[in-house]
């Protein structure tokens, strides 16, 4: 059965890649939407198993693959409680974004592809998550990678798409290195890349040495924080983070599920998966946290000025993986699993939301040309409601939450009850979920509410401009006409009538709002509850009992603190955008230098393009313009090339044609040979 | 007393003279061709003066071949000179270049 849920995904994307002329569109379309639902039917079963405790660990074996001297692994599956939970997020996110992908997607000509590509990375997310060894999981990790570049530069006549994919590969790159550093050392140390025993042997390794960059270093510190580089890369954590927001340019079916449900949590998955290694260094899970709750605080911050309606996803997803993270740093890893879970459902719901938004805006991505649209998509409206009230935490402690709700302060109360590193990651995030619920409802509000501002778009005015065209008879109609035009001008909508989704992106939206409304109220129990979560993580990750229950315990205050924060972002963002619209903009006059510093992200990308971007170009520059075309090519290929030529030049000016010069030749050499003769036999 | 000596300079002067006469010259064939007739004399002049001075009969012999040599020559190469002419519509030198690389 697990072979059927991994291996469907990938026969699709031949099928629907490779044979795309062959069965024609729709029937590519069909073929990896239904293989998606196939596996998708086939998780719950698994997951609902393991809910209910009577499903034990199992690992299939599928091929042998390498036996080198000690170096021996094979293609395996591994499914346990861990691997159960990413299969329901991936089959369940991948379904319905390939069902949403037949409307959003409806106008585009190459489909297909798109679709192949989808199924393709969900065969490689699916193999990363079900990895028995750290190969079979790097290999996942490069697939998913791999889908990611196709998928962001899907639309690869924009040259911006084009650019964010080679970003997104570069920068992960980054991260893989010390993933690779990683597996290596681990092999080196373990003399074994199979997960099971790798973790086994972990405390053993407890106050051992390693020789690294010429130092000694405690082993397990060093081989977590390489590890932990990776997570960091594909997780867009703060240093690796820069390509995340880039990652936008795609198609936005493709943000909701790679980069918001599935690859970008690879990295937490991974931090889980090998927890009881980071059990055993406690420096790199203090590294851990303190990232996490970097990345947290950084991506909120800049969640709150950016304009573009999916980049102010990005950021909070940036900022929600932050969450995730420090939840592992402090020890709670079921908290962050289950923040990852119940992510997955409210943030592709907003992305999925957005897209609807996008879709319903003919393209135009700016908030600011939003506005008033609460009348027109209603049922869009209720989605991204639903979503906005899962990701800011509403709930009442013990009777009904949404789904941020139990995540979110089961994170928040675990890092408090960790004391220590995790008190200041607790008031981190706190704050940040002041700012997290500030820009989501500020998203909601620029969107939703308030008065139409479309006029100025100019998509709206192509798309306007665009119906004009297509009905002539509209030009005909006269001088009323254009007064209803003018007038509606006037109100700020330019005559344009944003229409609802259709239904195949409209029903993954509601499926995905019963997800953000239910997921955390219905499984907080087994996911982060001392006792069931002991049962139902059943050792997959290192699982503290102790923690969790000192979670719970945590004083009343401390439990309202994230809901208070809540409470103040959003009335900050209502006050701001609601009641007193004129209230950013004097904002923004008075701190110009912090919102400056926020909106052009902390300036992340222009201090990466002074440290690394232009020195690489310059070597490159160097070693191109100097190296190659100044010394190999100037005296190798070139310079033979001019010799000869310069060698035929001469020769040619000898043969000039005229007698008289061959005359003149002649004597020279007759006179020579003369005197040579005279000199030689006289 | 006219010696060998005197003989051989007006000899070399003409050997140059027709030598020069077919590098500097630019303008006409026929001017190469007459220059050759001057080499062709100073080296007779050459064999006439050793011949008389060694006694020996056989450089006249080889003056009279040479005559007879640079006749045949002349009119061939008139022959050839007159078909070029009809072939060009020019006998300058300048323009004879047709084998330049």
């Amino acid at each position: 059965m697990i072979q059927a849920i991994v291996f469907l995904p990938l026969l699709a994307a031949l099928v629907a890649g490779l044979g795309q002329r062959f069965i024609g569109t729709a029937a590519s379309k069909i073929v990896t939407t239904g293989a998606l639902f196939a596996s998708c039917a086939l998780s719950w079963p698994i997951f609902l198993s393991f809910l209910g405790g009577d499903a034990e660990t199992s690992v299939t074996p599928v091929l042998h693959w390498v036996s080198s001297g000690a170096l021996q692994f094979n293609w395996e599956l591994r499914v346990d409680t861990l691997t159960a939970v990413m299969l329901v997020v991936i089959t369940t996110v991948s379904a319905l974004v390939h069902l949403y992908s037949w409307g959003y997607m409806e106008e585009d000509p190459d489909q297909p592809r798109f679709f192949a590509y989808l199924s393709l990375f969900t065969f490689a997310m699916l193999m990363l998550v079900t990895a028995n060894n750290l190969v079979q999981m790097f290999f996942g990790w490069e697939g998913v990678g791999l889908a990611s570049y196709l998928l962001i530069g899907f639309w690869y006549k924009k040259p911006s798409a084009n650019a964010a994919a080679i970003k997104a590969f570069v920068v992960n790159r980054v991260g893989d290195l010390g993933f690779m550093l990683g597996i290596f050392g681990t092999f080196l140390v373990f003399n074994t890349v199979s997960i099971p025993e790798i973790l086994a042997a972990a405390p053993g390794m407890a106050g051992s040495t390693i020789g690294f960059l010429g130092q000694r270093f405690d082993t397990m510190t060093v081989l977590c924080l390489l590890l932990f580089i990776g997570a960091m890369g594909k997780s867009a954590q703060l240093g690796l983070h820069t390509w995340l927001p880039d990652a936008m340019e795609g198609p936005t079916p493709v943000s909701a599920l790679i980069h918001a449900a599935t690859m970008v949590t690879a990295g937490v998955f991974m931090v889980c998966r090998l927890s009881p290694m980071f059990e055993v260094a406690p420096i790199a899970l203090g590294v851990v946290t303190f990232v996490g709750a970097a990345t947290c605080l950084f991506a909120a911050t800049v969640g709150t000025t950016q304009w573009d309606i999916k980049r102010v996803i990005a950021y909070s997803t940036c900022s929600q993986l932050g969450y995730m993270f420090f939840a592992a740093g402090v020890g709670a890893y079921g908290a962050a699993m289950f923040h990852l879970f119940t992510h997955a459902f409210f943030k592709a719901l907003l992305f999925l939301g957005a897209g609807s938004v996008i879709h319903a805006m003919h393209h135009e991505q700016d908030m600011r040309y939003y506005g008033g649209l609460r009348r027109h998509i209603p049922l869009t409206y209720w989605a991204m409601m639903a979503g906005t009230l899962a990701i800011t935490g509403v709930g009442i402690a013990g009777i009904f939450g949404f789904a941020g709700f139990y995540s979110k302060d089961g994170i928040l109360e675990a890092a408090y009850a960790s004391g220590g590193g995790g008190q200041i990651a607790f008031w981190v995030g706190t704050f940040a979920a002041l700012l997290t619920s500030f820009y989501s409802w500020r998203l909601v509000f620029l969107t939703f509410f308030g008065k139409p501002r479309w006029a100025a778009s100019e998509h709206i005015q192509h798309a306007v401009h665009g119906d004009h065209h297509d009905h002539p008879a509209d030009e005909h109609a006269g001088g009323d006409v254009h007064h209803a035009h003018a007038a509606d001008a006037h109100e700020g909508t330019a005559g344009y009538h944003p229409h609802e989704s259709p239904l195949s992106m409209l029903i993954p939206l509601g499926v995905l709002s019963i997800g953000a409304i239910f997921a955390g109220y219905l499984f907080h129990h087994p996911f982060i509850y001392p006792e069931e979560g002991m049962a139902f993580w059943n050792g997959s990750l290192a699982f503290d009992a102790h923690l969790m229950h000192a979670a719970h315990e945590v004083p009343t205050i401390i439990k309202w603190m994230p809901f208070a924060a809540m409470a103040i972002g959003l009335l900050i963002a209502w006050n701001s955008y609601i009641r007193n619209t004129a209230l950013p903009a004097r904002f923004v006059s008075q701190f110009g230098l912090l919102h400056q510093f926020l909106f052009n992200k902390w300036y992340f990308d222009e201090l990466y393009n002074l440290l690394f971007v232009k020195p690489a170009f310059a070597i490159g520059r160097f070693f191109w313009k100097r190296g190659d075309e100044g010394t190999i090519d100037r005296f190798g290929p070139d310079g033979v090339a001019a010799l000869v030529q310069g060698g035929t030049r001469l020769a040619v000016r000898l043969q000039s044609g005229y007698v008289y010069g061959y005359a003149f030749v002649m004597l020279l050499g007759l006179v020579g040979l003369a005197s040579w003769a005279m000199v030689r036999f006289l | 007393m006219i010696s060998v000596g005197h003989y051989l300079a007006v000899s070399a002067v003409l050997f140059t003279l027709g030598v020069l006469g077919i590098f500097i010259n630019r303008k006409n064939i026929i001017v190469i061709l007459m220059a050759i007739e001057l080499i062709l004399l100073a080296v007779n002049i050459n064999l006439v003066a050793f011949s008389a001075a060694l006694g020996d009969l056989v450089g006249q012999v080889f003056a009279m071949f040479v005559l007879t040599v640079a006749a045949g020559e002349a009119a061939i190469g008139l022959a050839i000179l007159v078909i070029y002419f009809r072939g060009r519509g020019t006998i300058a030198v300048d323009d004879a270049n047709r084998m330049k690389g």
